[in-house]
Protein backbone atom coordinates (compact mmCIF):
# COMPACT_ATOMS: atom_id res chain seq x y z
CA UNK A 1 0.00 0.00 0.00
CA UNK A 2 1.27 3.11 -0.80
CA UNK A 3 1.61 6.03 1.28
CA UNK A 4 2.92 9.77 1.33
CA UNK A 5 5.45 10.71 4.23
CA UNK A 6 5.15 14.23 3.84
CA UNK A 7 2.08 16.51 4.84
CA UNK A 8 -0.73 17.29 2.53
CA UNK A 9 0.36 19.56 -0.28
CA UNK A 10 -1.76 18.35 -3.37
CA UNK A 11 -2.54 21.37 -5.83
CA UNK A 12 -2.31 19.84 -9.20
CA UNK A 13 -4.49 17.69 -10.34
CA UNK A 14 -4.53 15.68 -13.79
CA UNK A 15 -6.69 12.85 -15.59
CA UNK A 16 -6.29 9.35 -16.15
CA UNK A 17 -8.74 7.44 -18.04
CA UNK A 18 -10.90 9.91 -17.08
CA UNK A 19 -10.60 9.73 -13.33
CA UNK A 20 -9.15 12.82 -11.58
CA UNK A 21 -5.77 12.11 -9.90
CA UNK A 22 -4.69 14.60 -7.58
CA UNK A 23 -0.96 15.09 -7.69
CA UNK A 24 1.85 17.18 -5.72
CA UNK A 25 4.53 19.31 -8.10
CA UNK A 26 7.99 17.18 -8.22
CA UNK A 27 5.82 14.21 -8.92
CA UNK A 28 6.10 12.37 -12.30
CA UNK A 29 2.66 10.96 -14.24
CA UNK A 30 4.02 7.60 -12.85
CA UNK A 31 4.47 8.76 -9.21
CA UNK A 32 1.44 10.66 -8.31
CA UNK A 33 -0.78 7.70 -10.25
CA UNK A 34 1.46 5.12 -7.40
CA UNK A 35 0.47 7.35 -4.86
CA UNK A 36 -2.88 6.75 -5.92
CA UNK A 37 -2.74 3.09 -5.97
CA UNK A 38 -3.26 2.87 -9.81
CA UNK A 39 -1.32 0.64 -10.92
CA UNK A 40 -1.65 -0.77 -14.08
CA UNK A 41 -0.48 1.87 -16.75
CA UNK A 42 -0.53 -0.39 -19.69
CA UNK A 43 -1.44 -3.38 -21.76
CA UNK A 44 1.98 -5.39 -23.14
CA UNK A 45 2.01 -5.27 -26.91
CA UNK A 46 2.03 -8.83 -26.84
CA UNK A 47 0.14 -10.62 -24.77
CA UNK A 48 -1.84 -7.49 -23.52
CA UNK A 49 -0.99 -8.15 -20.45
CA UNK A 50 -1.26 -5.38 -17.78
CA UNK A 51 1.82 -3.66 -17.00
CA UNK A 52 3.04 -0.56 -14.43
CA UNK A 53 5.80 0.70 -13.36
CA UNK A 54 9.24 -1.20 -12.95
CA UNK A 55 12.08 0.62 -12.90
CA UNK A 56 10.85 4.47 -12.08
CA UNK A 57 14.10 6.04 -14.64
CA UNK A 58 13.67 5.83 -17.83
CA UNK A 59 14.94 2.39 -18.42
CA UNK A 60 12.50 -0.12 -18.63
CA UNK A 61 9.81 1.75 -20.77
CA UNK A 62 6.99 -0.41 -19.19
CA UNK A 63 5.15 2.90 -17.76
CA UNK A 64 4.74 4.07 -21.51
CA UNK A 65 1.02 5.83 -21.31
CA UNK A 66 0.19 8.20 -24.00
CA UNK A 67 -0.18 11.96 -22.79
CA UNK A 68 -2.93 14.85 -24.46
CA UNK A 69 -3.40 11.86 -27.31
CA UNK A 70 0.18 11.51 -28.05
CA UNK A 71 1.67 7.69 -27.44
CA UNK A 72 4.95 6.33 -26.38
CA UNK A 73 5.70 8.55 -23.05
CA UNK A 74 7.05 7.52 -20.17
CA UNK A 75 4.45 8.05 -17.44
CA UNK A 76 8.17 8.40 -15.02
CA UNK A 77 9.77 10.63 -17.21
CA UNK A 78 6.70 12.85 -17.47
CA UNK A 79 6.00 15.53 -14.72
CA UNK A 80 2.64 16.20 -13.92
CA UNK A 81 0.76 19.20 -14.75
CA UNK A 82 -2.31 20.56 -14.40
CA UNK A 83 -4.81 19.23 -16.68
CA UNK A 84 -2.65 16.43 -18.40
CA UNK A 85 -4.85 13.71 -19.97
CA UNK A 86 -3.49 10.70 -19.43
CA UNK A 87 -4.51 7.11 -20.81
CA UNK A 88 -3.25 3.95 -20.73
CA UNK A 89 -0.36 3.03 -23.52
CA UNK A 90 -2.43 -0.16 -25.63
CA UNK A 91 -0.98 -1.87 -28.97
CA UNK A 92 2.50 -1.57 -30.29
CA UNK A 93 5.39 1.02 -29.93
CA UNK A 94 7.50 2.01 -32.59
CA UNK A 95 10.54 3.10 -32.12
CA UNK A 96 12.14 3.31 -35.51
CA UNK A 97 13.61 5.94 -37.60
CA UNK B 1 23.38 26.58 -36.48
CA UNK B 2 24.77 23.58 -35.17
CA UNK B 3 27.02 24.77 -31.64
CA UNK B 4 30.05 23.55 -30.93
CA UNK B 5 31.68 23.13 -27.54
CA UNK B 6 34.94 22.14 -25.64
CA UNK B 7 33.02 19.52 -23.87
CA UNK B 8 29.71 17.85 -23.61
CA UNK B 9 28.78 15.61 -20.66
CA UNK B 10 25.45 13.55 -20.99
CA UNK B 11 24.07 13.17 -17.21
CA UNK B 12 23.52 15.05 -14.20
CA UNK B 13 24.82 12.98 -11.04
CA UNK B 14 27.41 12.92 -9.53
CA UNK B 15 30.17 12.27 -12.20
CA UNK B 16 28.34 14.75 -14.79
CA UNK B 17 28.21 17.40 -12.31
CA UNK B 18 31.67 17.25 -10.49
CA UNK B 19 33.14 17.08 -14.17
CA UNK B 20 31.01 20.19 -15.20
CA UNK B 21 32.49 21.84 -11.88
CA UNK B 22 36.03 21.11 -13.09
CA UNK B 23 36.08 21.23 -16.98
CA UNK B 24 34.28 25.01 -16.37
CA UNK B 25 36.58 26.45 -14.04
CA UNK B 26 39.36 25.49 -16.27
CA UNK B 27 37.62 27.68 -18.50
CA UNK B 28 36.40 24.79 -21.06
CA UNK B 29 32.46 25.92 -22.11
CA UNK B 30 30.62 23.10 -21.16
CA UNK B 31 27.25 21.59 -21.64
CA UNK B 32 25.66 19.37 -19.26
CA UNK B 33 22.34 17.36 -20.62
CA UNK B 34 20.42 15.51 -18.83
CA UNK B 35 17.20 13.68 -18.62
CA UNK B 36 15.98 15.02 -15.55
CA UNK B 37 14.23 17.99 -14.34
CA UNK B 38 16.61 18.81 -11.51
CA UNK B 39 20.68 17.37 -11.22
CA UNK B 40 21.47 14.65 -8.98
CA UNK B 41 21.19 11.88 -11.20
CA UNK B 42 19.45 8.90 -9.99
CA UNK B 43 21.68 8.80 -6.49
CA UNK B 44 20.66 11.93 -5.13
CA UNK B 45 17.43 12.23 -7.45
CA UNK B 46 15.34 15.31 -6.67
CA UNK B 47 18.17 16.64 -4.09
CA UNK B 48 17.28 19.66 -4.20
CA UNK B 49 13.66 19.30 -3.62
CA UNK B 50 13.37 17.29 -0.40
CA UNK B 51 11.82 17.87 2.35
CA UNK B 52 13.42 17.76 5.83
CA UNK B 53 11.57 14.89 6.30
CA UNK B 54 13.14 12.91 2.82
CA UNK B 55 16.28 13.95 3.92
CA UNK B 56 15.92 12.41 7.35
CA UNK B 57 14.61 9.43 5.66
CA UNK B 58 16.85 9.23 3.68
CA UNK B 59 19.81 9.69 5.36
CA UNK B 60 23.43 11.52 5.39
CA UNK B 61 24.85 9.94 2.49
CA UNK B 62 21.46 11.07 0.34
CA UNK B 63 21.94 14.83 2.18
CA UNK B 64 25.79 14.79 0.97
CA UNK B 65 24.50 15.30 -2.48
CA UNK B 66 23.54 18.67 -1.66
CA UNK B 67 26.52 20.22 -1.76
CA UNK B 68 27.82 18.99 -4.56
CA UNK B 69 24.58 20.12 -6.38
CA UNK B 70 24.96 23.62 -5.08
CA UNK B 71 28.55 23.85 -6.29
CA UNK B 72 27.32 22.85 -9.63
CA UNK B 73 24.36 25.37 -10.09
CA UNK B 74 26.85 27.83 -8.84
CA UNK B 75 29.53 27.22 -10.93
CA UNK B 76 30.69 29.73 -13.55
CA UNK B 77 30.56 28.71 -17.46
CA UNK B 78 28.37 25.66 -17.27
CA UNK B 79 25.20 25.45 -19.74
CA UNK B 80 22.96 23.21 -18.09
CA UNK B 81 20.20 21.63 -19.97
CA UNK B 82 18.08 19.74 -17.62
CA UNK B 83 14.87 17.75 -19.46
CA UNK B 84 17.50 16.63 -22.51
CA UNK B 85 17.15 13.67 -23.86
CA UNK B 86 20.16 12.27 -26.25
CA UNK B 87 18.57 10.24 -28.86
CA UNK B 88 21.71 9.62 -30.95
CA UNK B 89 25.11 10.42 -31.39
CA UNK B 90 26.45 10.98 -35.05
CA UNK B 91 29.55 11.14 -36.34
CA UNK B 92 32.67 13.41 -34.47
CA UNK B 93 30.20 13.60 -31.57
CA UNK B 94 27.32 15.36 -33.05
CA UNK B 95 25.46 14.82 -30.02
CA UNK B 96 21.42 14.67 -30.76
CA UNK B 97 18.96 15.49 -28.31
CA UNK B 98 15.13 16.55 -27.72
CA UNK B 99 14.17 19.39 -25.39
CA UNK B 100 11.18 20.51 -24.99
CA UNK B 101 9.41 18.71 -27.68
CA UNK B 102 12.24 20.05 -29.73
CA UNK B 103 15.34 18.20 -31.06
CA UNK B 104 18.96 20.11 -31.92
CA UNK B 105 22.13 19.12 -31.64
CA UNK B 106 25.52 19.79 -29.97
CA UNK B 107 29.11 19.37 -31.82
CA UNK B 108 31.67 18.35 -28.82
CA UNK B 109 35.15 18.88 -28.87
CA UNK B 110 34.90 16.11 -25.65
CA UNK B 111 32.46 14.00 -24.96
CA UNK B 112 32.15 12.69 -21.02
CA UNK B 113 29.81 9.61 -20.84
CA UNK B 114 28.47 9.94 -17.40
CA UNK B 115 25.14 8.01 -17.89
CA UNK B 116 25.45 6.07 -14.23
CA UNK B 117 24.04 2.74 -13.85
CA UNK B 118 20.46 0.87 -14.11
CA UNK B 119 19.66 -1.79 -11.85
CA UNK B 120 20.51 -5.26 -13.11
CA UNK B 121 17.52 -6.99 -14.53
CA UNK B 122 15.99 -9.84 -12.15
CA UNK B 123 14.47 -12.24 -14.75
CA UNK B 124 11.80 -14.39 -12.36
CA UNK B 125 8.25 -16.18 -12.84
CA UNK B 126 5.70 -13.44 -12.08
CA UNK B 127 7.97 -10.22 -12.82
CA UNK B 128 6.14 -8.57 -15.29
CA UNK B 129 3.40 -8.38 -12.81
CA UNK B 130 2.13 -5.04 -11.86
CA UNK B 131 3.37 -4.22 -8.27
CA UNK B 132 6.79 -6.09 -8.78
CA UNK B 133 9.53 -3.10 -9.72
CA UNK B 134 13.21 -2.79 -8.99
CA UNK B 135 14.43 -1.76 -5.36
CA UNK B 136 15.95 1.89 -7.09
CA UNK B 137 11.94 2.08 -8.20
CA UNK B 138 11.09 2.35 -4.84
CA UNK B 139 13.99 4.71 -4.08
CA UNK B 140 13.33 6.96 -6.49
CA UNK B 141 9.73 7.29 -5.35
CA UNK B 142 10.84 7.73 -2.03
CA UNK B 143 13.33 10.44 -3.01
CA UNK B 144 10.75 12.16 -5.83
CA UNK B 145 7.68 11.93 -3.91
CA UNK B 146 7.89 10.73 -0.39
CA UNK B 147 5.66 7.87 -1.59
CA UNK B 148 6.49 4.50 0.81
CA UNK B 149 4.77 1.54 0.65
CA UNK B 150 3.28 -0.46 3.67
CA UNK B 151 3.66 -4.13 3.88
CA UNK B 152 6.17 -4.61 0.62
CA UNK B 153 8.90 -7.35 0.33
CA UNK B 154 12.13 -6.70 -0.86
CA UNK B 155 13.92 -9.70 -2.39
CA UNK B 156 16.90 -9.71 -3.95
CA UNK B 157 20.95 -9.34 -2.35
CA UNK B 158 22.96 -6.28 -2.16
CA UNK B 159 23.48 -3.35 -0.10
CA UNK B 160 21.02 -1.36 -1.73
CA UNK B 161 18.42 -3.91 -0.58
CA UNK B 162 19.27 -3.39 2.58
CA UNK B 163 19.21 0.74 2.76
CA UNK B 164 15.91 0.56 1.10
CA UNK B 165 14.71 -1.61 3.90
CA UNK B 166 16.36 0.83 6.88
CA UNK B 167 14.76 4.06 4.79
CA UNK B 168 11.67 2.56 4.52
CA UNK B 169 11.78 1.47 8.43
CA UNK B 170 12.63 5.57 9.44
CA UNK B 171 9.30 6.20 6.97
CA UNK B 172 7.63 4.49 9.30
CA UNK B 173 6.62 1.82 6.58
CA UNK B 174 8.97 -1.05 7.55
CA UNK B 175 8.97 -3.79 4.72
CA UNK B 176 6.89 -7.02 5.55
CA UNK B 177 9.70 -9.58 5.00
CA UNK B 178 13.44 -9.50 3.05
CA UNK B 179 13.63 -12.33 1.38
CA UNK B 180 17.80 -12.20 1.10
CA UNK B 181 19.43 -14.64 -2.24
CA UNK B 182 23.22 -14.92 -0.77
CA UNK B 183 24.26 -18.95 -0.22
CA UNK B 184 24.56 -19.12 3.54
CA UNK B 185 28.45 -20.49 2.97
CA UNK B 186 29.72 -16.87 0.90
CA UNK B 187 30.47 -14.76 3.87
CA UNK B 188 32.92 -17.66 4.67
CA UNK B 189 34.25 -17.46 0.93
CA UNK B 190 34.46 -14.11 1.44
CA UNK B 191 36.87 -13.90 4.14
CA UNK B 192 39.89 -13.15 2.31
CA UNK B 193 38.60 -9.49 0.12
CA UNK B 194 36.73 -8.76 3.82
CA UNK B 195 40.25 -8.68 5.24
CA UNK B 196 41.03 -6.63 2.30
CA UNK B 197 38.22 -4.62 3.07
CA UNK B 198 39.02 -3.73 6.32
CA UNK B 199 40.81 -0.65 4.72
CA UNK B 200 37.80 0.61 4.03
CA UNK B 201 35.81 -0.39 7.10
CA UNK B 202 33.32 2.52 7.15
CA UNK B 203 31.41 0.99 5.01
CA UNK B 204 31.05 -1.94 5.97
CA UNK B 205 30.34 -0.22 9.72
CA UNK B 206 27.21 1.60 7.78
CA UNK B 207 26.38 -1.55 6.20
CA UNK B 208 26.48 -3.57 9.38
CA UNK B 209 24.23 -0.59 11.34
CA UNK B 210 21.94 -1.01 8.29
CA UNK B 211 21.78 -4.17 8.86
CA UNK B 212 21.00 -3.73 13.03
CA UNK B 213 18.07 -1.54 12.40
CA UNK B 214 16.27 -3.65 10.00
CA UNK B 215 16.68 -6.56 12.50
CA UNK B 216 15.85 -4.69 15.60
CA UNK B 217 12.59 -2.75 13.88
CA UNK B 218 11.20 -6.96 13.77
CA UNK B 219 11.34 -7.17 10.06
CA UNK B 220 10.99 -10.83 9.02
CA UNK B 221 14.08 -11.83 7.41
CA UNK B 222 14.30 -15.19 5.29
CA UNK B 223 18.30 -15.83 4.08
CA UNK B 224 19.52 -18.17 1.74
CA UNK B 225 16.24 -17.77 -0.72
CA UNK B 226 16.26 -20.20 -3.75
CA UNK B 227 13.58 -20.63 -6.47
CA UNK B 228 11.77 -17.36 -6.00
CA UNK B 229 8.50 -16.73 -7.87
CA UNK B 230 5.72 -13.93 -7.77
CA UNK B 231 2.46 -15.05 -7.95
CA UNK B 232 -0.57 -12.83 -8.72
CA UNK B 233 -2.98 -12.31 -12.03
CA UNK B 234 -3.80 -8.96 -12.80
CA UNK B 235 -0.85 -7.66 -10.02
CA UNK B 236 1.39 -9.40 -7.34
CA UNK B 237 -0.43 -10.91 -4.60
CA UNK B 238 2.35 -13.05 -3.48
CA UNK B 239 6.02 -14.11 -3.06
CA UNK B 240 6.65 -17.73 -3.15
CA UNK B 241 10.19 -19.22 -2.20
CA UNK B 242 12.68 -21.92 -0.48
CA UNK B 243 15.00 -21.02 2.20
CA UNK B 244 16.39 -23.39 4.65
CA UNK B 245 14.59 -26.61 2.84
CA UNK B 246 11.49 -25.08 3.97
CA UNK B 247 8.60 -23.64 1.53
CA UNK B 248 7.34 -20.34 2.20
CA UNK B 249 4.29 -18.26 0.71
CA UNK B 250 4.18 -14.33 2.02
CA UNK B 251 0.94 -12.32 0.83
CA UNK B 252 2.14 -8.99 -0.60
CA UNK B 253 0.92 -6.88 -2.99
CA UNK B 254 4.26 -4.93 -3.46
CA UNK B 255 7.54 -6.90 -4.18
CA UNK B 256 10.91 -4.79 -5.26
CA UNK B 257 13.91 -6.69 -6.58
CA UNK B 258 17.31 -6.11 -6.06
CA UNK B 259 20.74 -7.95 -7.19
CA UNK B 260 22.79 -4.70 -7.73
CA UNK B 261 23.53 -2.55 -10.63
CA UNK B 262 25.46 -2.20 -13.76
CA UNK B 263 26.32 0.06 -16.37
CA UNK B 264 23.91 2.17 -18.56
CA UNK B 265 25.58 0.74 -21.51
CA UNK B 266 23.59 2.70 -24.03
CA UNK B 267 25.61 5.79 -24.82
CA UNK B 268 29.04 3.74 -25.35
CA UNK B 269 27.63 1.34 -27.25
CA UNK B 270 26.01 3.41 -29.55
CA UNK B 271 29.31 4.85 -29.83
CA UNK B 272 31.14 1.63 -30.72
CA UNK B 273 33.86 1.58 -27.92
CA UNK B 274 35.45 -1.52 -26.79
CA UNK B 275 33.54 -3.31 -23.84
CA UNK B 276 34.80 -6.06 -21.77
CA UNK B 277 32.93 -8.76 -19.37
CA UNK B 278 33.72 -7.94 -15.95
CA UNK B 279 33.75 -11.72 -14.65
CA UNK B 280 33.34 -10.56 -10.77
CA UNK B 281 31.10 -7.34 -11.50
CA UNK B 282 29.18 -9.80 -14.21
CA UNK B 283 28.08 -6.95 -16.37
CA UNK B 284 30.12 -5.36 -19.60
CA UNK B 285 32.46 -2.73 -19.06
CA UNK B 286 33.73 -0.32 -21.37
CA UNK B 287 37.74 -0.53 -22.13
CA UNK B 288 38.98 2.63 -20.38
CA UNK B 289 42.34 4.85 -20.23
CA UNK B 290 44.06 5.68 -17.00
CA UNK B 291 42.30 9.41 -17.63
CA UNK B 292 38.79 7.07 -18.43
CA UNK B 293 38.87 8.00 -22.18
CA UNK B 294 37.26 5.03 -24.26
CA UNK B 295 38.56 3.39 -26.78
CA UNK B 296 36.83 6.41 -29.45
CA UNK B 297 39.07 9.54 -28.96
CA UNK B 298 37.55 12.30 -26.94
CA UNK B 299 35.28 10.20 -25.46
CA UNK B 300 35.59 9.59 -21.43
CA UNK B 301 33.40 7.74 -18.98
CA UNK B 302 32.70 9.16 -15.42
CA UNK B 303 30.84 7.62 -12.98
CA UNK B 304 29.49 4.04 -12.81
CA UNK B 305 29.05 3.44 -16.15
CA UNK B 306 32.43 2.35 -16.60
CA UNK B 307 31.60 0.43 -13.40
CA UNK B 308 30.08 0.01 -10.62
CA UNK B 309 32.17 1.74 -7.64
CA UNK B 310 29.81 3.91 -5.98
CA UNK B 311 28.83 7.14 -5.90
CA UNK B 312 31.57 8.85 -4.20
CA UNK B 313 33.89 7.67 -6.85
CA UNK B 314 31.76 8.46 -9.60
CA UNK B 315 31.87 12.40 -8.54
CA UNK B 316 36.10 11.87 -8.21
CA UNK B 317 36.21 10.04 -11.67
CA UNK B 318 33.74 12.97 -12.84
CA UNK B 319 36.70 15.44 -11.27
CA UNK B 320 39.34 13.25 -12.89
CA UNK B 321 38.31 13.31 -16.33
CA UNK B 322 36.82 17.41 -16.08
CA UNK B 323 40.92 17.91 -15.17
CA UNK B 324 42.11 15.55 -17.78
CA UNK B 325 40.48 17.22 -20.99
CA UNK B 326 41.68 20.88 -19.37
CA UNK B 327 45.06 18.97 -19.33
CA UNK B 328 44.60 17.85 -23.12
CA UNK B 329 43.45 21.37 -23.94
CA UNK B 330 46.98 22.78 -22.62
CA UNK B 331 45.30 24.09 -19.28
CA UNK B 332 47.33 23.76 -16.22
CA UNK B 333 46.18 21.06 -13.75
CA UNK B 334 48.56 21.19 -10.90
CA UNK B 335 48.94 17.98 -9.13
CA UNK B 336 44.79 17.43 -8.35
CA UNK B 337 44.84 14.33 -10.87
CA UNK B 338 47.16 12.39 -8.68
CA UNK B 339 45.73 13.22 -5.71
CA UNK B 340 42.34 11.72 -7.38
CA UNK B 341 44.14 8.68 -8.66
CA UNK B 342 44.92 8.10 -5.31
CA UNK B 343 41.98 8.93 -3.70
CA UNK B 344 40.02 6.25 -5.61
CA UNK B 345 42.27 3.37 -5.62
CA UNK B 346 41.17 3.94 -1.65
CA UNK B 347 38.06 4.13 -2.18
CA UNK B 348 37.56 1.05 -4.43
CA UNK B 349 38.89 -1.33 -1.40
CA UNK B 350 35.31 -2.73 -0.70
CA UNK B 351 34.43 -3.56 -3.91
CA UNK B 352 35.91 -7.07 -4.49
CA UNK B 353 34.53 -8.26 -0.92
CA UNK B 354 31.14 -7.12 -2.05
CA UNK B 355 31.52 -7.78 -6.02
CA UNK B 356 31.90 -11.54 -4.39
CA UNK B 357 29.33 -11.35 -1.52
CA UNK B 358 26.33 -10.40 -3.79
CA UNK B 359 27.45 -12.04 -6.64
CA UNK B 360 24.21 -12.23 -8.35
CA UNK B 361 21.62 -15.02 -7.84
CA UNK B 362 21.96 -18.05 -10.42
CA UNK B 363 18.17 -18.29 -10.64
CA UNK B 364 18.29 -14.71 -12.24
CA UNK B 365 22.09 -14.90 -14.42
CA UNK B 366 20.58 -18.47 -15.46
CA UNK B 367 16.73 -18.35 -15.49
CA UNK B 368 14.29 -21.24 -15.68
CA UNK B 369 13.28 -21.81 -19.52
CA UNK B 370 9.64 -20.66 -18.57
CA UNK B 371 10.48 -17.45 -17.29
CA UNK B 372 10.38 -14.23 -19.43
CA UNK B 373 13.88 -12.45 -19.83
CA UNK B 374 12.57 -10.20 -22.53
CA UNK B 375 9.76 -8.15 -20.77
CA UNK B 376 8.97 -6.05 -24.02
CA UNK B 377 8.58 -8.51 -26.27
CA UNK B 378 7.86 -11.46 -23.82
CA UNK B 379 10.34 -14.07 -24.53
CA UNK B 380 11.35 -16.48 -22.18
CA UNK B 381 14.69 -17.92 -21.41
CA UNK B 382 13.63 -21.78 -22.88
CA UNK B 383 13.57 -19.86 -26.50
CA UNK B 384 16.52 -17.98 -26.35
CA UNK B 385 18.05 -21.89 -25.66
CA UNK B 386 16.25 -23.36 -28.56
CA UNK B 387 17.50 -20.57 -31.25
CA UNK B 388 21.08 -20.85 -30.14
CA UNK B 389 20.65 -24.79 -30.58
CA UNK B 390 19.09 -24.08 -33.77
CA UNK B 391 22.70 -22.16 -34.45
CA UNK B 392 22.29 -18.31 -33.27
CA UNK B 393 25.64 -17.41 -32.87
CA UNK B 394 24.90 -14.38 -31.02
CA UNK B 395 22.40 -11.77 -29.10
CA UNK B 396 21.55 -9.72 -32.63
CA UNK B 397 20.76 -13.38 -34.65
CA UNK B 398 18.88 -14.04 -31.52
CA UNK B 399 17.33 -10.90 -31.76
CA UNK B 400 16.24 -11.07 -35.36
CA UNK B 401 14.86 -14.41 -34.69
CA UNK B 402 12.78 -13.43 -31.68
CA UNK B 403 12.53 -9.86 -30.93
CA UNK B 404 14.52 -9.70 -28.16
CA UNK B 405 15.72 -6.61 -27.32
CA UNK B 406 13.54 -5.09 -29.91
CA UNK B 407 11.11 -3.85 -27.76
CA UNK B 408 11.12 -0.10 -27.05
CA UNK B 409 13.63 0.00 -23.89
CA UNK B 410 16.12 -1.58 -26.53
CA UNK B 411 18.14 -4.09 -24.29
CA UNK B 412 18.38 -2.05 -21.69
CA UNK B 413 16.70 -4.59 -19.67
CA UNK B 414 17.48 -8.08 -21.21
CA UNK B 415 20.61 -7.28 -22.63
CA UNK B 416 22.86 -9.28 -19.49
CA UNK B 417 20.42 -11.98 -19.46
CA UNK B 418 20.56 -12.93 -23.32
CA UNK B 419 24.50 -12.50 -23.49
CA UNK B 420 24.62 -14.75 -20.28
CA UNK B 421 21.84 -17.16 -21.45
CA UNK B 422 23.78 -17.70 -24.71
CA UNK B 423 27.23 -17.72 -23.30
CA UNK B 424 25.42 -20.70 -20.82
CA UNK B 425 24.18 -22.88 -23.90
CA UNK B 426 26.89 -22.35 -26.46
CA UNK B 427 29.78 -22.61 -24.02
CA UNK B 428 31.43 -19.24 -25.26
CA UNK B 429 32.71 -16.89 -22.80
CA UNK B 430 30.70 -13.82 -22.65
CA UNK B 431 33.49 -11.87 -24.44
CA UNK B 432 33.03 -13.82 -27.71
CA UNK B 433 28.65 -14.11 -27.66
CA UNK B 434 29.28 -10.11 -26.78
CA UNK B 435 26.27 -7.51 -26.65
CA UNK B 436 23.27 -6.03 -28.81
CA UNK B 437 24.10 -3.77 -31.08
CA UNK B 438 22.85 -0.22 -30.11
CA UNK B 439 21.05 1.85 -32.88
CA UNK B 440 19.39 5.47 -32.69
CA UNK B 441 17.25 6.59 -31.61
CA UNK B 442 17.95 5.70 -27.78
CA UNK B 443 14.93 7.04 -26.98
CA UNK B 444 11.53 6.67 -28.99
CA UNK B 445 10.91 9.79 -30.60
CA UNK B 446 7.38 11.53 -31.95
CA UNK B 447 7.89 11.38 -35.91
CA UNK B 448 6.55 14.90 -36.26
CA UNK B 449 9.63 16.22 -33.82
CA UNK B 450 11.80 14.14 -35.84
CA UNK B 451 10.77 15.96 -39.00
CA UNK B 452 11.41 19.21 -37.70
CA UNK B 453 14.94 18.75 -37.10
CA UNK B 454 17.43 18.10 -39.65
CA UNK B 455 20.79 17.67 -38.17
CA UNK B 456 22.93 18.77 -41.68
CA UNK B 457 23.62 22.31 -40.90
CA UNK B 458 26.92 23.88 -40.72
CA UNK B 459 29.37 24.10 -37.82
CA UNK B 460 29.98 27.24 -36.06
CA UNK B 461 31.95 28.54 -33.35
CA UNK B 462 29.31 29.20 -29.99
CA UNK B 463 29.29 32.85 -30.39
CA UNK B 464 28.48 33.05 -26.90
S1 LIG C 1 9.07 2.73 -15.11
FE1 LIG C 1 10.74 2.06 -16.33
S2 LIG C 1 10.70 3.51 -17.93
FE2 LIG C 1 9.21 4.26 -16.62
Amino acid sequence: MPKRIDPDTETVTFTFEGQIIRARPGDTVASALAASGIRHLRDSAVSGEPRGIFCMMGACFDCLVEVNGQPNRQACMTPVSQDLAVSRQRGGVEVKI
Amino acid sequence: MTQLKDVVIIGAGPAGMACAVEAASKGLSTVVLDENPQPGGQIYRAIESATENRLRVLGQDYARGRELASEFRQANGVDYRPGSTVWNIGPDRLVEFSRDGKSSAIRAGHLVVATGAIERPCPLPGWTLPGVTTAGALQILLKTSGITYEGAVLTGSGPLLWLLAAQMVDAGSPPKAIVETVPRERLFRTLPELIAALGAREYLLKGMSMIRKVKRSGVRIHLGAEDIAIEGSGAVSAIRFRSKGTEHRIATDTVALHQGVVPNQQVTRLLGCRHFWDDNQKCFRPELSEDRETSCAHVYVAGDGGGIEGAKSAEMQGRLVGLAIAEKEGRGTGPRITELRLALKREARVRPFLEKLYTPSRQILHPDDATVICRCEEVTAGSVRETVAQGAPGPNQVKSFLRTGMGPCQGRICGLVVTSVISESSGKSPDDVDYYRIRPPLKPLPLAELADYSADMPDSRDPA
